[in-house]
């Protein structure tokens, strides 16, 4: 109950405020005023996904200062207007209305949690204003309309890359499932990891659910017990995964746990600690790969924020750079314009490997697998699609 | 079997954490027939000042130790005792001749603004509660798991109801407590200061409310300053199901709460869990309006 009221609050506020500033704004070329062009962002900056959020922006920001000190886009500086979405259901719709109604930008980018792009996917596409997720995951969110775009790959492929890793690298033959029904990302992931584990001959021993908040796991992980698996499958969010992993072994579990990028925080290893060793997980990039794209990157993102880069900054970063390009090649910010461009990107070279944005607006690239080892990410293997 | 009784042992250990919550929300409602809404934030409160305090503690007693985990737990319920009077005096004995629904209104008020002062003063991003108990090796009798952590749940539960009952039964400020319960005026005109009991009370409950959060940073190591909300709603659950205004009805309601919601997470779906616990309380108060052991009032009209 309590949870609702301030977005209550917060909507009606916004609400008044877009009307204000709405019926005193002259009506000029939307975002395309003056010397600067406006792009929106809505990201976790607080709340349960913080760290997501905060890694995202950090690369989305370097990326746009990177492009402003070269001269910017078109002849003009890009000016990035951040919006907290505070990791709630509902605010990310009334915080992306407020980006394009009433601050005028030409394109949107964000967000990490599938639940909370989906939740803002239908406005963009509404005012055919471009929208780039940068690391939601789950199939629908592109599958919303044609203005939907998104530099990572896609759920049914991590699924199917972490079974084939759990059936050919960890050789498991029976896992338990043990799924965020709150969040379409789990529930999509876990489904394809299912499809993808059972054709290729594994048997899911036990599915169990949780809600995200949820603080106490064992009664779940008691049943998970008793069917005896050998693995067990946690496609969640790293707030969750941490506890799900220190209740896990103090029932006296020690199969191995793996789960997809919704893992990947320092947060996460503060919270299990060693319970998490020897556990895997799927995500976009790893600063330990040794290409000369990845690593320029990580030189110039340590330089900056003084901290090793995660997935979730360098697909901001992506995120950021692909839609310059697209602005650049098409001489416009108009959104049906950038949307073209951004639809013809082939092997974009981005700090997360190449992007091609396929038919349905998704990005086609490979996933790594990182393992945690003495408190640390360790890079395993690298899965083309 | 053996299952069934992990099970049990998980919702033993959930329900007690529920049950010493619920205990400060039946014990305001038994001397001032209103809900302490903010009840559920000074438990949060409580993990946070067990969190704000670990590191000064370990300068005295190495962390993670048992001197230290009891200190932590200690000063914390100082701190929570000190924070509980304050709220009363300041938001609530203004109130006290007004309208019951005032005071209600203005809980809820007081419940908000801790979340929100504490997302500002805390940040929203849940923080890793330090380790301030030693981590035992697990105890395994006949394929049960019995971790040191839910056990300590239990013992520091067990004590501190035997310490309350103590308070209430056998020392002059229980007596004058039960006093107050029975009848305000009456108590004031033997003699009763009831503004010292109704001070005391919140006092005592929101230090249990304190313990109660930081058992439940021990266990689940991850705290926010919205983490108060659910378990607060459930322990006020407990208070209604054992019986609102008894205090044995709040531990047996704040158990059977627990117990509940762990078996049908573990048995049935954890997606019904809460719908199932609440039916549960909707069928128990069908038969029984006032609780499991809560006694009928009868309104003199």
């Amino acid at each position: 109950m309590n949870i609702l009221r301030p977005s209550i609050i917060c909507t009606v506020a916004f609400t008044i405020a877009g009307l204000l500033t709405g019926c005193n704004k002259p009506s000029s070329v939307p975002g395309a005023g003056d010397d600067t062009i406006k792009v929106g962002e809505f990201a976790s900056l607080t709340g349960s996904e913080a760290t997501f959020g905060q890694s995202s922006h950090n690369g989305t920001q370097l990326a746009v200062d990177e492009i402003n000190a070269a001269g910017g886009v078109l002849g003009k500086k890009i000016q990035l207007l951040t919006e907290d979405d505070q990791s709630q259901a509902g605010q990310s719709a009334t915080v992306v209305r407020k980006l394009i109604s009433s601050d005028g930008v030409v394109a949107i980018l964000g967000e990490v949690a599938s639940s909370r792009s989906l939740e803002a996917a239908p406005i963009c596409q509404q005012n055919k204003i471009p929208m780039i997720s940068p690391s939601s995951t789950n199939p629908r969110v592109t599958e919303v309309g044609d203005f939907i775009f998104r530099v990572c790959f896609i759920d049914p492929f991590q699924g199917t890359v972490m079974a084939n890793f759990a059936r050919k690298t960890l050789k498991l033959q029976n896992v338990a499932v043990l799924t965020d029904v709150k969040s379409d990302y789990s529930v999509g992931l876990a489904k394809f990891f299912k499809e993808g584990f059972t054709t290729t001959g594994g048997k899911i021993a036990a599915e169990q659910n949780y809600s995200g908040g949820d603080k106490d796991f064992n009664a779940q992980l008691t049943s998970i017990k008793a069917a005896n698996p050998d693995g067990i499958f946690v496609p969640g969010y790293y707030t969750e995964v941490g506890l799900i992993a220190l209740q896990a072994k103090q029932l006296g579990l020690t199969i191995p746990i793996f789960g997809g990028d919704g893992w990947e925080s320092p947060s996460l290893v503060q919270i299990g600690g060693a319970a998490l060793e020897g556990d895997y997980f799927s995500t976009h990039f790893s600063p330990q790969a040794s290409t000369p794209a990845v690593q320029n990157f990580v030189k110039k993102y340590e330089a900056k924020f003084k901290d090793a880069p995660d997935a979730m900054a360098a697909l901001g970063y992506d995120s950021a750079l692909i839609l310059a390009d697209a602005i650049k090649k098409t001489g416009s910010t108009d959104g049906t314009k950038i949307r073209d461009a951004l639809a013809a990107e082939k092997d974009f070279p981005g700090a997360s490997g190449n992007i091609t944005i396929d038919a349905n607006r998704n990005a086609s690239k490979p996933a790594v697998i990182l393992e945690i080892k003495n408190g640390a990410f360790q890079y395993v293997q690298t899965v083309a699609p | 079997m053996t299952e069934f009784f992990q099970q049990l042992i998980n919702g033993l250990a959930f329900g007690s954490i529920l049950a010493l919550i619920a205990i400060g929300y039946t014990m305001v409602y038994g001397i001032l027939r209103f809900i302490n809404f903010a009840h559920g934030d000074v438990f949060m409160l409580g993990a946070f000042a067990g969190f704000y305090l670990a590191p000064k503690i370990a300068t005295v007693f190495p962390l993670p130790s048992i001197a230290g985990a009891i200190a932590v737990l200690i000063v914390s319920m100082l701190i929570c005792a000190a924070l509980g009077v304050a709220i009363e005096r300041l938001a609530y004995r203004p109130l006290r001749k007004r309208p019951k629904l005032t005071v209600l209104i203005t809980a809820i008020g007081v419940s908000l603004f801790i979340e929100y002062a504490g997302q500002f003063f805390f940040g929203a991003a849940p923080k890793k509660f330090p380790d301030i108990l030693p981590v035992l090796p697990i105890t395994k009798i006949g394929g049960l798991s019995l971790n040191s952590n839910q056990l300590i749940v239990l013992a520091v539960t067990l004590i501190l109801l035997v310490a309350l009952r103590f308070i209430v039964m056998k020392t002059k400020i229980g007596t004058a407590m039960r006093a107050v319960s029975f009848n305000p005026e009456a108590a004031a005109l033997m003699g009763v200061n009831t503004d010292v009991v109704i001070s005391f009370t919140f006092a005592l409950g929101s230090a249990l409310a304190a313990a109660a959060g930081i058992l439940w940073a021990v266990n689940y190591p991850s705290i926010d300053p919205l983490m108060g909300i659910l378990p607060g709603l459930k322990a006020f659950v407990a208070a209604v199901l054992g019986g609102i205004g008894n205090l044995p009805g709040a531990a047996l309601g704040g158990l059977i709460i627990g117990v509940t919601e762990t078996l049908v997470s573990g048995y049935i779906s954890s997606t019904y869990r809460d719908a199932i616990a609440f039916a549960v309380l909707i069928l128990i108060l069908l038969v029984r309006p006032s609780g499991l052991l809560g006694k009928k009032e009868i309104e003199k009209v």
